[in-house]
């Protein structure tokens, strides 16, 4: 599984990757965290609101921080 | 209650006299700072709910319908209501640019975002009252409105870096939230901004409790009162370098025109610091070029340089 999220290393990105490598610790999800943060890759993929985040490919959330929570019923 | 909380601390606990300096300054200080942080923490979370209502691709998608003037009216307009924070200007910027919506339409959006911040809106309605309130709300739009218009009139597309054209982006859908999505959204939104912002508000009070204290009126009154015709040209140029929270500027500004600072120089002074700051102009230059960044630059301030004058007009009448 690959979780990426996008965002140009504001706060609240950092804070959306802190949420995913929890929620991976806490349900022993193997997936792998990529990071992008060029506002262009940003743009073509379609987002407007960071940060967001998107499992395999998909966007799942964006505009705000997934919380723990959330994260976990994504990967789940 | 904000006001006995003050009396409390500021006169009983830290036993000082109502009438000296230090004892007005403290009181003011603490009466602020939790007035004000409690009112934010109501206000932004039923805001976030309509906001909800408004993420940037439904925006995007409303605003290609529309050219011309009604474009630049209801970019200004929906510029007030959709988040918006300025790490996210250029993924808009692109997404708006790259749907087909005209240079200046895009411009009138970017502009009026952060002039009229909701939060510093509730701020000034609850400080000042409705009238200012309503009155920073209307001129924050029109700055938009004009800003947009001139730009789309001097015709600056090809002061656009070229790959933002070059780019299609996906096509991404507008997800329907439920009521407990909206919920989650604003109790995040209270958390983030109110994280964010504290500092910048007790920053803010902590100098508009010393102006309060110390500041001499007299000497304000002359240099910034509404008699000096070129205090808002320098209430302007002082605030564009300044990247300060309109939450941290609402303080000062009331502490300053408690002291005799004319209304339409405040207010300009609070719009130079929201609309033109360093850091978002950095952001900006990732997708516009040199000239349109000073293009930008100069309508914006000119713009709220004659925002400033009105005011200062209207208020002379009254």
């Amino acid at each position: 599984m690959e979780i990426t999220i996008y965002g140009p290393g504001c706060k609240n990105c950092v804070s959306l990757a802190d949420n995913a490598k929890k929620a991976l610790a806490e349900t022993g999800v193997d997936a792998e965290i990529v990071k992008v943060e060029d506002m262009k890759e940003i743009a073509i993929a379609g987002i407007m609101s960071t940060p967001a985040i998107a499992i395999d490919g998909e966007i799942k959330i964006k505009g705000r921080v997934a919380t723990v929570d959330e994260i976990k019923k994504l990967i789940s | 209650m904000f006001a006995k909380f003050a009396d409390l601390v500021a006169y009983n606990l830290f036993g000082l006299e109502a009438e000296t300096r230090l004892g007005e300054s403290v009181h003011f200080f603490f009466y602020d700072t939790t007035k004000i942080i409690f009112l934010l923490s109501i206000m932004i979370f039923f805001i976030s709910i309509i906001r909800s209502y408004f993420p940037p691709e439904k925006t995007k998608k409303l605003l290609s319908n529309y050219r011309k003037i009604t474009g630049h009216i209801m970019a200004s307009l929906l510029g007030v209501v959709t988040p918006f924070c300025s790490c996210s200007s250029v993924p808009i910027f692109i997404g708006f640019v790259e749907s087909g919506i005209p240079l200046g339409i895009t411009f009138s959006f970017l502009i009026t975002s952060p002039i009229v911040n909701e939060v510093a809106l509730v701020m000034l309605y609850t400080i000042f009252g409705w009238q200012i309130g309503t009155l920073y709300l209307v001129s924050g739009i029109l700055v938009g409105i004009i800003g947009g218009l001139v730009i789309e009139a001097l015709g600056m597309e090809k002061h656009v870096e070229e790959y933002v054209y070059q780019i299609s982006s996906e096509e991404s859908e507008i997800e329907e939230l439920e009521w407990s999505d909206r919920i989650n959204f604003a109790k995040g939104e209270v958390k983030e901004i109110v994280s964010r912002v504290w500092k910048y508000v007790i920053i803010g009070i902590g100098i508009g409790a010393a102006i309060h204290g110390y500041a001499p009126a007299e000497l304000l009154a002359e240099y910034a009162g509404p008699n000096n015709p070129l205090s808002v040209i320098a209430a302007v140029i002082v605030g564009i370098p300044l990247y300060a929270n309109a939450v941290g500027t609402i303080p000062i500004v009331e502490a300053l025109m408690g002291k005799g600072v004319a209304l339409g120089t405040a207010l300009s002074f609070m719009m130079a610091t929201t609309a033109l700051s360093l850091p978002a102009l950095i952001i900006l230059r990732k997708v516009i070029k040199p000239k349109l960044i000073t293009v930008f630059v100069t309508v914006v301030g000119i713009s709220i340089i004659g925002v400033g004058y009105m005011f200062n007009f209207i208020m002379s009448l009254v």
